[in-house]
């Protein structure tokens, strides 16, 4: 077997073993549940079987879920020293970062498919664009990769989890809104910019059903240069 | 598989944890590794299991130098403070070390059963590693390292934390081991070192200051030869003067002169047991003690080590 599957495995499980993946799990579909079916602008105020509601909840409440799932992999492994154990078996220190990106992005893409009976639902109530509503899972996938990947790299600086936790927070934030803002607040060159850096800029591109190349190479950029980064930072040891 | 270490150089900061060393281990060898505390012992093996990179210098394992990356399936790591996953079961966390290894599926569960069997963790095997007093969790820690059969084993202090009899039972484990397999093994404790290893490695310092055998560094150490002696039927004074006559005797002190008992030391490179008996022979004495002095590890170890 793959020594990057083996460790996305073994993440996989002690996410399960230790609850956090029920707590994280219910969290996500309950809030995502109650801002699509119950909340003040739902789907039924809409009056759209769309499930842009879903999306506009989906991304706020992912970009604190991931932090909390990512904050651990790495912080916690040097706290306990697990990491020179892990680092001198028979892998790479790439193996070691994409089986933990691995491990992450299978635990939003379990979240997103208890989200799946939303689909089918509101496909029931009316006409859904299927084109457009794939392209929004789509997109939150690759926006959540983008933010696991900024997770992973806060978590490879530190070893204590709630700075790894507060600092992913941070840089989600600022790729999701404050690039947003400053982007629409700047003019010229400097809001163009801040426009091509914000991730909620392609996401929202995305989730209207619109597949362009600038958008996956942004969020495949994005992951590249995250994954780079932590990889670079453990295999800086002592 | 042999190691070979080659001018290795280890900086932190101003100061140097490994100071330019070079040595060999052989396979079927067991080489000790001594040193105080902050010597560059973990420095060294880190840097063999390829945690951390050198500054200067080189490791090679089998000629294939660890820089690559491609002698860490060689190699077998018990870390100093055995860093285990507590929240693992101990049959999961084995399955995990094999799997990463590389180990086939079908060949994981019989080796899984054969490391329980060997270190004894049979009663314990369902436990998460957390719940584990820690002579069970260095037993778990010495299983994966041994996991994948690995031609090469480092182990940095594995005696740490275990009972009398657990240390007897991994010191045969190991010397089993080294008959086929290239290990390396550090320890403070140094009767173990003496009851597993066959070639002794001080370092000091970052320095190598002492590489052989116990028996070789014993040689080096003492020089002159020296005798505990219990001559009776006779006169202290009168045996005194005449032990001093012997002509391989440089010198020779009354230790108990009640019971007759004597301490000489040899003339360099003598050895004066044969003088001794026939002396007391002729003089018709009884021998009743003749009791060769040996320089213990403990003070070879400390007279290299502090300056």
């Amino acid at each position: 077997m793959n020594p990057t599957w083996v460790i996305a495995k073994r993440e996989i499980n002690s996410y399960f073993d230790s609850l956090v993946a029920y707590i994280l799990l219910v969290a996500f579909l309950g809030f995502t549940g109650f801002f699509t079916w119950l909340g003040v602008a739902d789907v039924f105020f809409r009056k759209q079987a769309d499930l842009q509601v879903f999306f506009s909840i989906a991304q706020w409440t992912l970009l604190v879920f991931i932090p909390a799932i990512t904050m651990r992999q790495f912080a916690e492994e040097k706290r306990t020293g697990t990491i020179e154990l892990l680092l001198t078996k028979n892998v790479s220190d790439r193996q070691v970062v994409l089986g933990k990106f691995l491990s992450c992005l299978i635990m939003v893409a379990i979240a997103l498919v208890f989200t799946l009976p939303y689909y089918f639902s509101v496909a029931q109530l009316g006409n859904i664009d299927h084109g457009a509503t794939i392209a929004g899972y789509f997109g939150l996938l690759l926006l959540s990769a983008s933010f696991i990947s900024i997770g992973l790299f806060a978590s490879s600086i530190s070893n204590n989890q709630i700075f790894t936790f507060l600092l992913a927070l941070l840089l989600c934030f600022f790729f999701h809104l404050m690039f947003d803002i400053l982007g629409s607040g700047l003019t010229g060159w400097l809001g163009n910019l801040f426009s091509i850096l914000s991730t909620s800029e392609h996401f929202y591109s995305i989730s209207r059903g619109v597949l362009d190349t600038k958008d996956i190479v942004y969020f495949g950029s994005v992951i590249v240069l995250g994954l780079a980064l932590a990889e670079f930072n453990i295999s800086k040891r002592k | 598989m042999d190691i070979k270490i080659d001018n290795l150089t280890k900086n932190y900061g101003v100061q140097k944890a490994v100071d330019n060393i070079s040595f060999e281990v052989r396979t079927g060898e067991i080489l000790g590794f001594l040193g105080p505390n902050g010597a560059g012992k973990t420095t060294t093996m880190k840097i063999i299991t390829g945690y951390i990179e050198s500054d200067q210098g080189d490791v090679t394992i089998g000629g294939q130098s660890v820089k690559t990356g491609a002698t860490k399936g060689y190699i077998g790591y018990l870390p100093e403070h055995n860093p285990l996953y507590h929240e693992m079961p101990v049959m999961d966390y084995l399955a995990f070390c094999a799997a990463i290894q590389g180990m086939g599926k079908e060949a994981i569960h019989p080796r899984i059963k054969e490391m329980i069997r060997m270190c004894g963790l049979n009663a314990e095997k369902h436990k998460k590693i957390g719940e584990l007093s820690k002579g069970y969790r260095q037993r778990v820690g010495l299983a994966q390292a041994m996991i994948h059969d690995p031609e090469i084993l480092i182990l940095d202090e594995p005696t740490t934390g275990l009972d009398p009899n657990q240390i007897v039972e991994i010191r045969e484990l190991i010397k089993n081991i080294g008959q086929e397999k290239t290990v390396i093994l550090s320890t403070h404790i140094l009767p173990e070192v003496e009851a597993t290893c066959d070639r002794i490695l001080i370092i000091n310092k970052g320095k190598i200051v002492a590489d052989g055998t116990a028996a070789t560094l014993r040689k080096q150490a003492q020089g002159k030869q020296v005798l505990h002696l219990r001559i009776e039927d006779e006169n202290v004074n009168t045996i005194y003067s005449k032990l001093q006559e012997l002509p391989t005797v440089a010198m020779v002190d009354i230790i108990d002169a009640a019971n007759n008992r004597f301490e000489i030391q040899s003339v360099q490179d003598a050895v004066s047991n044969r003088e001794v008996f026939k002396l007391c022979v002729k003089n018709n004495w009884a021998l009743t003690e003749i009791i060769p002095f040996e320089t213990r590890l403990e003070d070879i170890f400390r007279d290299l080590t502090l300056n």
